[in-house]
């Protein structure tokens, strides 16, 4: 599952990622990571028995964290199913059932090429 | 009638089968006419045969929907009082060409809005007519005797117009070539977005549903052939710009009413970095009037080859990476020297679908009747490269050959005497085969200094170089300055020699130079 962590300013130089993981004992991948000197904004993949408990102990050291179910949408009524979002996409998001082009949200890392990518501008990411 | 030839007995001559036009009309107007679209036809012929075919099947529906720029409409907006000539006009912010006359306007689909850039332009104005929005018309008079008014403006509707009528230049391409990108960064081009080191391929077409496909040689497709147009019934009115069939690369200019168009197969669209675009449903009934087309209208996603391009090389030819199928493209991989590449196609095969299915609907409930052309389209066209009058400096022309380069393991404070003593600050790094690999310049020297780093060359050099060679056009190496924000480029031959360097300095003074002469 997908967790989206927003590192605040007091917090960004410490090693949050880290010490949750000794804490936990989870394996958590890190898909996406924006870290400057003052905020950081980490896109997380870690198992489902383990989201909560990741969630909490992130949520105790100071960090928001949002649980991406749905990080990407596509508005039905815009897409023409061409399939633009399919080859550009690095985790394989998109693909066709038929001549209709489907989605997989729950691949998505909001890395955001699709959305330029999409002609008829019918993708959006959420919570950005 | 045609002659009926049901069992045709063995080793008898065999009778060409043949129908008219009118005839199968005639079967439109009594419900009788048998209709399928180009994506069934294949299994059929190879089924009953063409003869067979010819007898079973009176006519074959195409579709296409891709982004087609060259598009655009022709608006009569009526005459104001008092009368303006229109010099200038925007739509929505989107200027259209009024130099047609007094009050009619050519909008083209490409055009991009003042106000909202690539987001929004002529495609999307078309697209807010069509769904029967308000249009902000903003216009400037040439002011005459008989045209006094010196500006005008108003809002619109689709409704408010005398005529509307989409003029499209070039549409419906038989084929077209497909894109890769060998850069390293990402491309946001007409082709959509292309990915680093060949990351992905796009593809523009509708393989063995297109128009053209399924009647190459012109048997039926001409001047005046009534047609599927964004819903409407349209009319091809000639060959496209840029038609080569010659090549496989034959086009249609298309005419059509846009108060009966809808908006199901008529959409903007925008392309990141490119510019607005819209995308235009065609389809095109092809008659089975005789074997020949019976085979022709046969024709599958495997029989229809097209090029890989490498959109990488900004030139008018760009470098052909392979030939492919369409039923490859379709496949979503294809192999590039032995790597499989994520491919996908920027047209949608779902809507051509539709529009082969809808015009298939309308033939068979009598609502669409086929026309015989006034002539075929030309069989041989012209798409030659445009006559350049003004010169056109390659860097070759301008860069310095003047270039010292250094060897990785010369000593950080030996580069800095060089650079001293010499008119360059930027020094490119060889190899012991003098091959390019590196580049190190005053500043990385500085640098180095000022933290008491005073090793090798080599601990310091920039390894990624961008690079020019002798042949590309200067503006392109000005392109490639400023987009890397680098003052110098070392320039190569195809054996990664380096022959010059390119700065912009070097620019500087050419374009100071043209100023004063």
């Amino acid at each position: 599952m997908k967790l989206m962590l927003h590192v605040f300013p007091e917090i960004v130089r410490q090693p949050l990622i880290a010490s949750v993981i000794l804490e936990t004992g989870a394996l958590i991948n890190i898909e996406r990571a924006k870290v400057d000197a003052i905020t950081g904004e980490i896109l997380i993949d870690v198992s489902s028995d383990k989201c909560m408990e990741v969630k909490k102990a992130f949520e105790k050291r100071g960090t928001k964290v949002s649980l991406l179910e749905m990080p990407v949408v596509k508005d039905d009524d815009e897409c023409i199913h061409c399939g633009a979002c399919i080859s550009i996409c690095p985790t394989g998001t998109f693909r066709f059932e038929g001549s209709l082009v489907v989605a997989d949200p729950g691949k998505c890392v909001q890395c955001g090429a699709c959305v330029t990518a999409c002609p008829q501008r019918a993708l959006e990411l959420t919570l950005k | 009638m045609y002659p009926q030839l049901f069992n045709n007995p063995p080793f008898t001559k065999k009778v060409v089968q043949e129908k008219s036009l009118s005839e199968i009309n005639e079967r439109i107007r009594d419900g009788s006419v048998r209709v399928v679209t180009a994506e069934e036809m294949p299994d059929l012929v190879d089924e009953l045969g063409t003869d067979g075919a010819v007898r079973e099947v009176d006519v074959v529906t195409t579709g296409t929907f891709g982004a087609m720029c060259s598009s655009g409409v022709f608006l009569n907006l009526g005459h104001s009082d008092p009368p303006i000539k229109i010099a200038k006009a925007w739509l929505n912010e989107v200027e259209a060409y009024g130099g047609v006359a007094a009050v009619d306007l050519f909008l083209g689909a490409a055009q991009p809005s003042l106000d909202r850039g690539n987001e929004y332009g002529g495609a999307h104005v078309i697209e807010d007519l069509v769904m029967g929005k308000e249009v902000e018309v903003k216009a400037q008079g040439a002011v005459t005797d008989c045209y006094p008014r010196l500006d005008l403006e108003t809002s619109l509707r689709l409704e408010d117009l005398n005529q509307a009528t989409m003029i499209n230049p070039r549409n419906a391409f038989q084929r077209y070539s497909a894109a890769t990108n060998t850069t390293n960064r990402t491309l946001h081009t007409y082709m959509g977005t292309l990915l680093p080191r060949q990351g992905n391929v796009t593809f523009n077409g509708a393989g063995a549903l297109n128009p053209i496909c399924n009647d190459p040689d012109f048997e039926y497709i001409g001047v005046g052939t009534r047609i599927f147009l964004c819903g409407s019934q349209g009319y091809i009115i000639g060959s496209g710009t840029q038609h080569l069939p010659q090549e496989g690369f034959a086009n249609l200019m298309l005419k059509g009413d846009l108060k009966e168009m809808g908006n199901d197969y008529l959409r903007a669209a925008t392309f990141q970095d490119y510019g607005p675009s819209l995308y235009v449903g065609v389809g095109v009934p092809i008659p089975v009037l005789n074997e020949n087309i019976a085979r022709k209208t046969a024709v599958r996603d495997k029989d229809i080859v097209t090029e890989i391009h490498d959109y990488g090389v900004p030139r008018r030819s760009r470098p052909e990476i392979r030939s492919v199928t369409y039923e490859e493209l379709y496949s979503g991989f294809v192999d590039i020297n032995g790597k499989e590449v994520k491919a996908s196609s920027l047209s949608s095969r779902h809507v051509a679908r539709q529009i082969a299915g809808a015009l298939k609907d309308q033939i068979l409930r009598g609502e669409f009747f086929l026309s015989a052309s006034v002539e075929p389209l030309a069989s041989v066209g012209r798409c030659d490269p445009m006559k350049q009058t003004k010169e056109f400096p390659l860097v070759g022309d301008v860069m310095s050959y003047n270039v010292m380069t250094v060897h990785e393991d010369i000593r950080i404070d030996e580069a800095a005497q060089i650079i001293v003593g010499g008119p360059v600050d930027h020094l490119p790094v060889v190899s012991e085969d003098e091959k390019l690999m590196g580049i190190v310049t005053a500043w990385d020297i500085s640098k180095a200094v000022a933290s008491g780093n005073v090793s090798r060359v080599s601990g310091i050099m920039t390894r990624k170089v961008f690079v020019v060679s002798p042949d590309e056009p200067l503006e392109l190496a000005a392109r490639k300055l400023d987009h890397h924000t680098i003052s110098a480029l070392p320039v190569v031959d195809k054996d990664d020699h380096v022959i010059g360097m390119i700065s912009s300095d070097d620019l500087s003074r050419l374009f100071s130079k043209r100023r004063s002469d």
